[in-house]
């Protein structure tokens, strides 16, 4: 019996990473990469290929770096980076299709509003672990950090210029969804996760809320005004000349033809 | 032994013949499997070293450090805390439906068993995240921890102890009854002294099989145990199991982290193994 789970456990395992698709052929387009903008890119793949039939979208997540491993290794078209394309990575086109904000949550019941820099440093490096210490109510900080290898985690590493072995959590989560279940079961917990994720929950009612920083409130519209400070882009990569086929694809992922979709996964559009 | 003796030209020999294909591709696929996790493993096994994997005290496989120890540790403890809770009560609850309950309740009590045995483990583990980590957490934050994870693991290896103590207490021959009766024992003194120790191997059977169940187990520990890598050293501590570990970061790992999470695979096949070869030499040793 249990043989049997393991089996099925590691062949669901070994078939959801030997998916090496073969790229180039001129029906099909592969995309692969960041899990964030994964569904976002199913998304516009499906209406591209109402508007082009016969060809085909094909999207598989995997991480913002797998996004850049393949289309260099030719094994996908298009590749999804959901950061700011770093210094060596020069050597390929990056087109921002939109952008996403990070945003620090508490459970709704805490009452602070806003933490400084310092403090979310100082509580995320285990110096500060009772929420009287930072102006709030007595009682022991849950610190909830993300798996490695996530861009969020990387994003917000760079932003408060944090190294992996610097903080010291007490739960680590995988995705968005995983983070707003942590905190909003526990009053004294912190967490970040994506910012329409989490300004969507706290809309509809899960008990979280999302912490401004440096003064600019954490919502989709500072994000998109730019005043925001946690935001990362969320870029197609592409080798230089892709093609024709990829330039429309790509033109019309980056146009107003397709806000509609990037509003629904809570992004912000960027237009070229 | 010639192939054609083997498989006689028979009606019989034909189902023998399709059945032996079909247990062969099984097992086939099984040690594929086991060669593709290998080939996976190799390049960390090579680069890194089987002694580092043990000897790293931390894991941060995006900045060189890949220590599974305090994992290992965590996959252990869990099951063994999850084992030591089911194990009773599982083999009270076989013993309960077969010899005590009344009969017009002895069929929903195995509807409940089998429905807790069917229950999906995201479910299970959804429960554990929204009701009991929080009250845990009330006692002793973070409440994501060690104990939440035995917990509801435990409750989710619970009816495979009964079934399968069921199975084995059921096949005790009405003779070994019929004789501690004659021998003028009541129910309780041939159930202890008679029926339990004939059942023994199998009762065990069915508990090391819970055992793997439970080492196995990714979801529920996934999602309630905290996944902070580090030594498990109190009950209210957050820990990571190997199972948890891979699925956490294998979506987003490459390179020498990727090869290090297959090791990490690898380690807990090896784990399963040893308790399923535990569980046949446990049952052998009774004939010896």
């Amino acid at each position: 019996m249990f043989s049997r789970r393991a089996l099925g456990f590691l062949l669901a395992l070994s078939m959801g990473l030997g998916i090496a698709a073969g790229a180039h052929a001129d029906d099909r387009i592969v995309v692969t990469g960041s899990s964030t903008i994964a569904p976002l890119m199913a998304e516009i793949g499906k209406r591209f290929e109402k508007l082009h039939p016969g060809l085909r979208v094909d999207v598989q997540s995997g991480g913002s770096t797998r996004g850049v491993t393949d289309v260099r290794a030719g094994l996908s078209d298009i590749g999804m980076v959901s950061r700011a394309m770093s210094d060596d990575e020069r050597d390929l086109v990056a087109y921002e299709i939109a952008r996403d904000g990070i945003a620090i949550i508490l459970h709704r019941d805490n009452p602070l509003t806003e933490l400084s820099r310092r403090q979310i440093v100082g509580i995320y490096t285990g110096r500060v672990t009772d929420w009287s210490e930072v102006g709030g109510k007595p009682g022991r900080i849950t610190v909830v950090n993300k798996a490695e290898g996530r861009s969020t985690l990387e994003l917000f590493l760079a932003y408060f210029r944090l190294g992996v072995r610097d903080i010291v959590a007490h739960v680590v989560i995988g995705d968005n969804q995983q983070g707003i279940k942590t905190v909003s079961a526990n009053p004294g917990a912190i967490g970040y996760v994506s910012i329409g994720t989490a300004e969507f929950e706290a809309s509809a009612g899960t008990p979280v809320k999302l912490l401004g920083l440096e003064g600019v409130p954490a919502s989709v519209a500072n994000v998109k005004n730019g005043t925001y400070p946690l935001s990362r882009p969320l870029n197609l990569v592409t080798r230089p000349a892709g093609g024709e086929r990829l330039e429309r694809f790509i033109g019309f992922a980056r146009s107003a033809e397709v806000d509609d979709i990037v509003a629904d996964q809570f992004f912000v559009p960027s237009h070229p | 032994m010639r192939i054609s003796s083997l498989f006689p030209r028979t009606r019989d020999g034909h189902i023998a013949f399709g059945l032996g294909a079909v247990s062969c591709l099984a097992s086939g696929i099984l040690l594929l499997i086991l060669v593709f996790v290998f080939g996976e493993a190799w390049p960390a096994l090579r680069t890194i070293g089987v002694l580092r994997f043990l000897s790293d005290t931390a894991w941060y496989p995006t900045d060189n450090a890949f220590g599974l120890a305090p994992m290992l540790a965590a996959s252990f403890a869990l099951a063994a805390g999850a084992l030591i809770l089911a194990a009773p009560v599982g083999v009270a609850a076989a013993i309960f439906r077969l010899y005590y309950a009344p009969a017009w309740l002895k069929t929903p009590y195995r509807g409940l068993v089998l429905l807790l045995a069917g229950t999906p483990s995201v479910v299970l583990g959804l429960w554990g995240l929204m009701v009991l980590v929080p009250l845990i957490a009330r006692l002793e934050p973070p409440g994501a921890s060690l104990i939440a994870g035995i917990l509801v693991l435990a409750l989710m290896i619970v009816p495979t102890v009964a079934i399968t103590a069921e199975a084995a207490l059921e096949s005790v021959p009405r003779s070994c009854w019929a004789a501690a009766n004659a021998l003028g024992l009541g129910r309780e003194a041939a159930l202890l002294n008679v029926v339990l120790p004939a059942a023994r191997e199998g009762v065990a059977g069915g508990i090391l099989l819970a055992g793997a169940r439970a080492l196995g187990e990714t979801m529920v520990v996934l999602m309630i145990t905290g996944n902070i890598v580090r030594m498990p050293d109190g009950l209210f501590a957050p820990v990571r199991a190997l199972t948890s570990n891979i699925a956490l970061e294998m979506a987003y790992a490459t390179g020498d982290h990727r090869a290090s999470l297959f090791v990490s695979g690898l380690a807990l096949t090896l784990l399963v193994f040893l308790l399923s070869f535990a569980a046949r030499t446990g049952r052998r040793m009774r004939y010896v």
